[in-house]
């Protein structure tokens, strides 16, 4: 597996799992994008998914997402040890789409905050808008939500707060 | 150099520092704060050399932060100590060793043996996830239970770990490691039964008993019906051009020094060893405002888990495998690595060395077991380098082959912090069967709690473990 070497996930193998939705989902509203692709000894999404639309019959099995349950609603994001769960929302019309993912790096940005963001090798692509911010209890995380380029849907997975004077 | 070395924020911890103390190093005033180890306030302040080997004059650093090396000792008030698991005191003069170290005449505290044994149902020596795990159980059901640890706190690693944890949620999962830690402390202390007793060191097995030390009260013999050996492991070391320069740092000294005491091990890291130790490290480190230059890996694929390495690859991190370090460089701290690709061999090939500029380097090359205690007791060990070194063979329900010595957590294996606490509560049930068997409850509970752990080894991450473990358990 070349993300073994990588450890970069690769958008095909997200297709060959079934992690990623169909354009027509994608159109409907928010939905989740697991990038957990080894099986690990982990539950967290299951567990904390209140519409049932993941499953998963021993822990140490992949997560099997259901796009027609999720309602994109972050609370496994929140909370996933791994970072590996993003919440992505391409119902707007226009060029703008939405993505949500857990921030850990420090304080978070505020509603408004421009962001620089990065891909899953960390190199910037394009800059966002902050829109929503809000801590979960349990884990102690934040969920961010970033107006992003809807051509960076399946790119942006990271983002760097702009520190004052940069542009 | 980097000289700001406290951590004023940080995204998930924070750091109660105590109260101002005023200490003198080499005739210097410094500033420390109760409660923080002498080391901690050393680095903190900017000291990299504590000490000068006696032969070659080299400088020595701080290594591994928890007392399992030499590296930092330092003279206090005419005594020598590792500053590392010496708490800093208002007034204390600290001085560095050149040449050999002045021999303590005085007789230490320690040494005075307390003539009446203590006695207890159950000693459990270290006090890390599984020993937590063992205590709560067995002191619940109504056993007195001594739990021991030579470090100021419970939790073992746990209190260093910021990272969401894995796993369900019976084991905690969805909560960050240092949380468990303290909740899981909370609960022990409302337990009647069970006395802890830290900086507490099981120093030996003798026929009159085990004895314990402790730098206040002294040493003591403790004589209980059982005894659960959970000492964890420590960190392995790695051979290359000097690897004794201060700035080389074992990942786990720089988790304790950044988690616990809020002092950055370095501005500019390179982390040896891509396994989940060194991955988790690096975001740490990120995440207290470190830059990590590089993770360099010899094996030709990464070492630990996919999710933890897709964290540090978002924010930049390369992770270099096929490469090995062979060299650091620097005069009195570190200012470069050198590394080099290797071949099959785990040979560095001549030509390919690369010069990383860097002031620290973190070894995350594993950990072995500390079993000495365990050999003490006669229990069996066989060499298993899947399961990091000398493990004890004992049979599914932690059980070793000396009448009432049991084992869990990593000194039986190195996994994790679930799978400790999981063996430490087999630990529990067990020693409670010893003392009635027919209890249908406590049989029922144990077989839950075995096929839980074998249900997490059955991941192909744990794949290691799990033949490491076809040569010590049995039955
Ligand atoms: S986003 Fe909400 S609904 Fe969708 S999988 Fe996660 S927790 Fe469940
Ligand atoms: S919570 Fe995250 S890491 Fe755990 S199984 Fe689900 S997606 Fe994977």
């Amino acid at each position: 597996m070349e993300e073994r070497v990588s450890g970069i996930v690769s958008l095909e193998t997200l297709r060959r799992l079934g992690y990623l939705p169909t354009e027509d989902r994608l159109r409907k509203g928010p939905v989740a994008i697991f990038e957990c692709i080894e099986p690990i000894p982990c539950n967290v999404c299951v567990l904390s998914c209140p519409f049932e639309a993941v499953k998963m019959e021993k822990i140490t099995d992949l997560p099997k997402v259901d796009f027609d349950r999720c309602t994109g609603c972050t609370l496994c994001v929140a909370q996933c040890p791994g970072q590996a769960i993003f919440v992505v929302d391409a119902s707007q019309d226009g060029e703008e789409a939405l993505l949500s993912l857990q921030y850990d790096m420090g304080e978070p940005p505020d509603p408004g905050d421009r962001v620089v963001l990065l891909d899953r090798e960390g190199n910037s692509v394009g800059e966002g808008k902050v829109v929503k911010v809000y801590k979960h209890k349990r884990s102690e995380a934040f969920v961010v939500t970033i107006a992003i380029p809807q051509k960076l849907l399946m790119v942006a997975r990271a983002f760097r707060k702009v520190g004052r004077g940069e542009s | 150099m980097f000289k700001q070395r406290r951590i004023s924020k940080h995204p998930v911890l924070r750091f109660k520092r105590g109260k101002e103390v005023t200490i003198f190093f080499e005739g210097k005033p410094l500033k420390a704060f109760e409660g923080e180890s002498l080391a901690a306030a050393l680095y903190a302040a900017g000291v990299d050399v504590f000490r000068w080997t006696p032969k070659l004059g080299r400088p020595r650093g701080p290594f591994c932060m928890v007392g399992k090396c030499g590296s930092c000792m330092v003279e206090v008030d005419g005594e020598v100590v590792r500053a590392c698991i010496t708490p800093v005191k208002e007034g204390m003069k600290v001085r560095r060793i050149k040449g050999l170290p002045p021999i303590n005449a005085r007789e230490a505290p320690d040494a005075a043996l307390n003539p009446s044994p203590l006695e207890v149902d159950v000693l459990i020596v270290g006090g890390g996830p599984a020993g937590m795990a063992a205590s709560e159980i067995l002191a619940k059901e109504g056993m007195s239970v001594l739990l021991v640890d030579d470090q100021p706190r419970l939790g073992g690693q746990l209190i260093k770990q910021t990272h969401i944890f894995f796993g369900s949620q019976e084991l905690f999962a969805g909560k960050r490691g240092f949380r468990i830690a303290e909740e899981y402390e909370k609960k022990l202390m409302s337990l009647s039964n069970l006395q802890v007793m830290l900086r507490t060191t099981a120093l030996g097995v003798f026929e009159e008993g085990i004895l314990i030390t402790n730098p206040e009260k002294g040493a003591r013999l403790v004589r209980p019906k059982y005894v659960v050996i959970s000492t964890g492991a420590f960190e392995n070391y790695l051979l290359f051009e000097n690897n004794d320069l201060p700035g080389v740092m074992g990942a786990g000294g720089a988790q304790t020094l950044m988690n616990l005491y809020g002092v950055l091990p370095g501005k500019e890291v390179v982390v040896i060893g891509s396994g989940n130790v060194g991955l988790i490290i690096t975001y740490q480190l990120l995440q207290a405002g470190a830059g990590v230059k590089a993770i360099i890996e010899a094996a030709p694929k990464i070492g630990g888990w996919l999710v933890h390495a897709a964290k540090i690859r978002r924010f930049g991190v390369p992770i270099i495998t096929k490469h090995t370090i062979i060299a650091a460089e620097g005069r009195d701290r570190v200012e470069a690595a050198v590394i080099a690709e290797v071949n099959e061999k785990w040979e560095p090939i001549p030509g390919t060395e690369k010069r990383i500029e860097c002031d620290t380097i973190l070894l995350a090359v594993g950990l072995t077991p500390n079993s000495e205690l365990l050999r003490q007791f006669g229990v069996t060990t066989k060499y298993v380098p899947e399961l990091g070194g000398l493990v004890p063979v004992r049979n599914r329900y932690m059980e070793t082959n000396v009448d009432g010595v049991f084992v869990a957590g990593d000194v039986s294996g190195v996994e994790e912090a679930t799978t400790a606490f999981i063996e430490g509560w087999i630990v529990a049930y067990s020693i409670l069967l010893k003392e009635n068997p027919g209890n249908k409850e406590w049989l029922q509970e144990r077989e839950r709690l075995v096929m839980m752990v074998e249900e997490y080894r059955s991941s192909p991450v744990s794949s290691k473990v799990r033949s490491g473990l076809r040569y010590v358990e049995v039955g």
